[in-house]
């Protein structure tokens, strides 16, 4: 388990590091936090020619609060990091509450967003969360430079839209409205492994009590982070009661995420704990939400 | 493709300097090189925590890590705990404890378990236990390692509210 | 008298270099122009091999040597069997043992093909891919049962099927049993394979010195000794040309035990042709394939009782999974043969097993050796009377025990060591009521788990017995000495892996010769330190090891009082031995250091008695004739979390019994590692297959150990029966932790469902695996209505 023989280059630009990509292609391979990088690379799984280590680029590593805007991330920025942000803490609770989800601190260390992101494993947390959260993620290239909102990065298992010549930039979650509310909760064998399955929930909820705006999004429902768009509409414009939220989850669980089986669980016991899980998700969310109403009454 | 590099790295508060192939795993580098063997490989895809180590004072993988990433940086081992001869108080602790039986996975949980102590001065019985959670011990069953940690909590408090209480009175 | 030390929880000794990362592991010895080995491993799990291509790995950068079958000369014998069958009527062994390397065909995937030596482990691995292998596949054979069915294709092709053993044991006559019974309960149970995944993966470091002609081999093995011996034999070595030494080993669990694995026989082959020392460090993903297995068994299992519960005859007919090769013998179905007997009183007992050949890695013992499954089906099926005969089942077990009076117990079948299964003393009830005693067994039965049941809360209790079968010979020895400093040196064969032995034997020494346990020093797993044993496994340690080195300490000190009497002019049971001196009791000033009473024993001039022999030295072996055994009991409260399946552990009691204890602290300790991995066994750790057998689960992201947070505290319960069968009295328990924790688990899973009548049959469980039986069980309203 000893990683085969490449070309290691430390860019210290961004810049500089867009050129290397460009030149190298798919034979270079980018090593930001490295937490997946270096066991496929230990196994052998992945033999690149050119390891490109963005580590040194501190460019890219950021957490910053843009009023009006929302929160924007730096590729680089490692779980670490996160965990421990005022900025998260407060602008975006919910991968706050996720963080300490991810592995270990040994591991949180050193993993990066933008890794985790690129890596696209649907089993991970963050793509999940961004995606929850209405995320858009900035790509950049030598030549050029696009936005891609998070629900459209995601193409299948550890599979993206990013070019061979791209490197994720920045994220930017955007300000939550108003009455907006979340829930985020998952289940692994261990803490820290791989999950079995994981919920993130968002929705707004109206000074009536009335749901708005849902999001269900699936951690390890199917090959890249999955929405449940019609068991989050049949939430829109109702009350969130117990009976809309277990309708919701069994539409969610049963008929819109696909789930796979592997050694750890059936794809049928999945879809149960999708089913448990959005209920848990859904409730959670409705007491933030109801909590949020009574302060904002209070404050007014 | 076997093309050196080469790195500046501080170890256990000493400067090093060498020169290494990018592929060199930083576990490799600090017990074959270094002959700092104290670092043990368990695993090499980041999961037992045996390899754990310091990384500019952060708890990290050095399987997971490259040799070259160390420079610039500080790293400190097991061997950089021990201060002119004598234990840290949480080797003390997993002595006093049985916190260890083949002593294998040891230097993994020290080094994770010392930056855990900085951050939770008073940690309580589950906090431990999710603290060293990213780090698998086979022979123990755990319960001597939390109770060391534990203990080690308590010394570490008591030592320092002496310290304070003396230049408090100073 | 000196100070009382054993018996008492003393700090170990060896914590200190292992804290400090001083302490050597083999993969940590160094030598000067140290080579490294990687081995190219088969993917397919049956194959035939048609040629092999090694010209490229040859001109790979920094490579010395690629090795295949064809070069290895007399490395291609069969690898020895290390344990033959017992002398059981009727018994059929079909003997298949590895070689270095495979030749013809490749039996299962992992196993080695050709071994590169290179300037670097980097180096050598990119050599390996360098290597062409032509397969043509074969069948393979992975279901215990499809492998007995198999027409052709066997895993061994000079075999007329894949049945590798059969053997019957019998006591009475069950069909009569049968016939009498009130109830006959029938079940079926599966307990799948696993590993034992030491931390420290092994390794192997050897140095053929030429000009001495010596080979120096450090290797991660539990029987250094056999391993010398062996080495020698293969490599046309005297057994003084060849030293093993095994240094601090990072655990072992019986996965160390396996002498020889190929590795073991290769590195020192290569170090002696290239003249140059090599190691070979098995990786993780290597351990899962080229490190023995354990487990894999079915049960056809039938019980037969009366009115009240009480077992008139028990029938088991089993399959046992060696895997390709059968190197370990029958150890591990005897084991569970016997073990299945359990704490209880059995009249008539039918057993009879069958073990396949698969395309699988080998099969050999870790932690709990095969007594795993006997416990397992006779804990389940006493559950299953319990039920059907609304017994509770505390009580189903405590109307079974051997009585106090009965011991020693023969159950009149033969054990793995050759001997018949006689328990030399035991007292069960108290075990077991101290376990109701301490988990609250009848509070909760009545008060705790209606209240928490009727919150909406799954839980449930379970309560097992075991006993284990420990310290079986055939003998250890130890040497004693004096060291001129006044410090003790106590020497013995057998390795260690973790268990302290660098304290208890310390502290057997201490006691007999009055000095601080400190002041001795152990060496341990050096075959030119001490080379007569076999080794450190099955629990034996303490109590064959111990005893020699009791025995050693006792005769140093009759030569030290001896001698201290003759110098100090007085008698000699007038001699203390006290803080490293002899003194004399009426008058402590009359005293003589150790150190001064060693360098009397070594006269460097002068004339000494006709007969008498230098120094403070005394060697002595013990050889008990036939294993002690030890017992317990275990009680847990599960719950299981609602709707998700997840299972938290909220109580775990132990109560054992391992006769006399020499050291508490290390005691407690091994039984909380080994509920750890038993844990583990029942609800983590399976390894799954795809149909080439290719393990899927080939890495510790998807095997998974316990954590921190699976493993809940335990409180840990003692009684103590001294065993008649050593002078010390005491009782092997290295594995006692991992034994009965599998049937613990299944019957607190089944009372937390007791409402579908939840039977749990098949070993390890998940999450997943338990909804589904619940499912199965007709409660398919539970995914609507709970936790609303």
């Amino acid at each position: 388990m000893k990683p085969a023989p490449f070309e290691y280059m430390a860019p210290e630009s961004v810049d500089a590091a867009l050129q290397l990509k460009a030149r190298h292609g798919a034979g270079a391979q980018w090593l930001a936090g490295g937490q997946s990088l270096i066991p496929s690379l230990n196994f052998r799984c992945l033999k690149p020619d050119y390891v490109i280590d963005l580590n040194g680029l501190r460019e890219l590593s950021y957490i910053r609060f843009e009023s009006g805007q929302g929160v924007r991330l730096g590729g680089m920025t490692r779980y670490h990091e996160l965990e421990h942000s005022d900025v998260i803490r407060q602008h975006a609770p919910m991968m706050h509450d996720a963080i300490p989800y991810i592995a270990h601190d040994a591991i949180r260390s050193r993993g990066t967003l933008g890794g985790s992101l690129a890596y696209a494993d649907p089993a991970a947390e963050l793509p999940t969360v961004t995606t929850a959260l209405r995320a858009r993620y900035l790509l950049r290239s030598e030549s050029s430079e696009r936005w891609v909102q998070a629900e459209d990065f995601f193409v299948g298992m550890f599979q993206t839209v990013m070019q061979p010549d791209e490197l994720l930039i920045e994220v930017e979650i955007p300000l939550p409205k108003a009455g907006a509310a979340w829930g985020f909760i998952e289940r692994s064998r261990r803490h820290g492994d791989r999950v079995l399955m994981g919920v993130a929930a968002t929705l707004t909820l109206q000074p009536d009590g009335t749901c708005a705006d849902a999001r269900l999004v699936y951690q390890n429902g199917a090959p890249a982070p999955r929405l449940a768009p019609q068991a989050a509409a049949s939430l829109n414009g109702k009350a969130l009661t117990d009976e809309h939220i277990v309708a919701a989850a069994k539409q969610a669980a049963y008929e819109e995420i696909d789930p796979e089986s592997d050694v750890h669980a059936s794809s049928a016991f999945r879809r149960q704990l999708a089913f448990e899980l959005t209920q848990r998700a859904l409730r959670d969310a409705r007491e933030r939400g109801t909590a949020a109403i009574s302060e904002e009454g209070a404050g007014a | 493709m076997s093309e050196l590099h080469t790195i500046q790295t501080n170890i256990n508060g000493k400067p090093v300097e060498a020169s290494v192939p990018g592929r060199l795993l930083l576990s490799d580098f600090i017990r074959e090189e270094l002959r700092l063997t104290g670092t043990h490989v368990g695993c090499e895809h980041g999961v037992c925590g045996a390899c754990t180590i310091l990384y500019d004072g952060l708890p990290s993988r050095s399987c997971l890590m490259l040799a070259v990433q160390a420079d610039g940086h500080e790293i400190v081992t097991v061997e950089g705990l021990a201060s002119n001869g004598e234990l840290h108080p949480l080797q003390e602790a997993f002595k006093a404890k049985h916190g260890l039986q083949c002593g294998y996975c040891t230097p993994g949980f020290l080094m994770t378990l010392v930056p855990f102590l900085a951050e939770h001065p008073d940690p309580d019985e589950a906090t431990v236990r999710d603290a060293i959670s990213g780090n698998l011990c086979r022979c123990t069953g755990y319960q001597s390692i939390v109770d060391a940690t534990l203990l080690a909590a308590r010394q570490m408090r008591e030592k320092a509210g002496a310290v304070d209480g003396s230049e408090a009175t100073s | 008298m000196s100070v009382q030390c054993v018996g008492e929880p003393i700090l170990r000794n060896e914590d200190e270099r292992l804290l400090k990362g001083d302490a050597l592991f083999t993969d940590d010895v160094q030598l000067p122009g140290l080579l490294h080995a990687a081995f190219l491993r088969s993917p397919y799990g049956h194959a035939r091999i048609l040629s092999i291509d090694v010209e490229a790995a040859r001109q790979s950068a920094g490579v010395l040597g690629v090795y295949t079958a064809k070069d290895i000369g007399s490395l291609m014998n069969p690898a020895p069997l290390i344990v033959p069958p017992p002398p059981i009527e009727g018994l059929v062994f079909n003997q298949r043992t590895h070689t270095a390397l495979a030749s013809s065909k490749v039996r299962h995937v992992g196993e080695p093909i050709a071994m590169v030596v290179a300037e670097s482990r980097y180096l050598a691995e990119d050599a390996i891919e360098k290597i062409h292998v032509d397969f043509e596949q074969l069948p393979v054979h992975l279901d215990i049962e499809d492998s007995l069915q198999a027409a052709e294709s066997f895993v061994h092709d000079d075999l007329e099927s894949n049945l590798a053993a059969h053997v019957v044991q019998r006591r009475g006559d069950y069909e009569k049993a049968k016939a009498e019974a009130h109830r006959v309960i029938t079940r079926r149970f599966t307990y799948d394979r696993g590993i034992a995944a030491p931390i420290e993966n092994r390794c192997v470091v050897a140095d053929w010195n030429r000009m001495g002609k010596r080979l120096t081999v450090w290797d991660t093995t539990q029987a250094p000794i056999p391993i010398r011996n062996g080495l020698a034999g293969m490599l046309g070595l005297t057994e003084n040309q060849v030293r093993v030494i095994a240094p601090h080993i990072g655990g072992a669990f019986g996965a160390k035990l396996m002498a020889f694995y190929s590795e073991e026989m290769l590195v020192p082959w290569a170090s002696m042709q290239l003249e140059r020392p090599v190691r070979w460090t098995e990786d993780r993903h290597e351990n899962f394939y080229s490190t023995s297995h354990e487990r894999g068994q079915v049960h056809e299992a039938e019980i037969a009782v009366d009115q009240e519960g009480h077992i008139l005859g028990i029938k088991d007919v089993f399959i046992h999974d060696t895997g390709a090769y059968n190197n370990y013998g029958l150890t591990l179905p005897i084991n569970s043969q016997c073990c299945l007997l359990g704490l209880y009183h059995i009249p008539s007992y039918y057993s009879e097993f069958r073990v396949a050949f698969t395309n699988k890695t080998l099969v050999a013992p870790y932690r709990g050796a095969g007594r795993q499954h006997g416990v397992f089906v006779i804990e389940r099926l006493l559950d299953s009377v319990a039920r059907e005969l609304n017994i509770d089942r505390a009580e189903i077990r405590r109307r079974n025990l051997i009585p106090p009076d009965a011991f020693p117990y023969d159950h009149k079948i033969i054990y793995q060591d050759f001997a018949p299964l006689v328990y030399d003393s035991g007292n069960y009830e108290p075990v077991l009521r101290k376990a109701m005693d301490m988990i609250d067994y009848d509070t909760f039965i009545r008060d705790v788990q209606p209240r928490l049941r009727a919150e909406g809360r799954r839980v449930g209790i379970g309560i097992v017995t075991y006993a284990e079968g420990t310290g079986i010979g055939p003998y250890e020895g130890a040497r004693v000495q004096v060291l001129g400093s006044g410090k003790v040196l106590v020497v013995t064969g057998v390795g260690t892996q973790g268990q302290g032995h660098y304290t208890s034997f310390a502290q057997l020494a201490a006691q007999q010769l009055g000095v601080d346990v400190t002041d001795v020093e152990v060496v341990t797993g050096d075959t030119d330190q001490f080379h007569w044993g076999t080794g450190t496994f099955a629990s034996r340690g303490a109590v064959v090891a111990g005893n020699a080195v009791n025995a050693a300490a006792t005769a140093v000190r009759e030569k030290v009082i001896h001698l201290a009497a003759d110098l100090l002019s007085v008698s000699v049971d007038e001699i203390d031995l006290v803080d490293g001196k002899a003194i004399h009791r009426a008058d402590p000033e009359k005293s003589m250091t150790l150190g001064q009473l060693a360098a009397a024993a070594n006269p460097t001039r002068g004339a000494v008695r006709p007969g008498t022999e230098p120094g403070l030295e005394a060697t002595r072996y013990f050889g008990p004739e036939r294993g002690t055994t030890a017992f317990g009991a275990h009680a847990a409260i599960l719950e299981v979390e609602q709707g998700t399946y997840q299972i938290k552990v909220l109580e775990y009691v132990v109560v054992h019994d391992c006769g006399k204890v020499i050291n508490p602290m290390i005691v407690e300790g091994q039984v909380h590692g080994g509920v750890a991995q038993g844990i583990g066994n029942a609800f983590l750790e399976q390894l799954v297959f795809d149909d080439q057998g290719r393990i899927k689960n080939a890495n510790l992201r998807d095997f998974l150990l316990p954590t921190a947070l699976e493993v809940p505290r335990m409180k840990c319960g003692h009684e103590e029966t001294p065993s008649p069968l050593n002078p010390m009295g005491v009782k092997g328990t290295g594995e006692a932790g991992a034994i009965p924790v599998g049937p613990l688990f299944a019957q607190a899973l089944d009372d937390a469902f007791s409402d579908v009548r939840l039977e749990i049959l098949d070993i390890p469980l998940n999450s997943s695996t338990l909804w589904h039986s619940v499912q199965e069980q007709g409660e398919n309203q539970v995914a609507i209505h709970e936790w609303t």
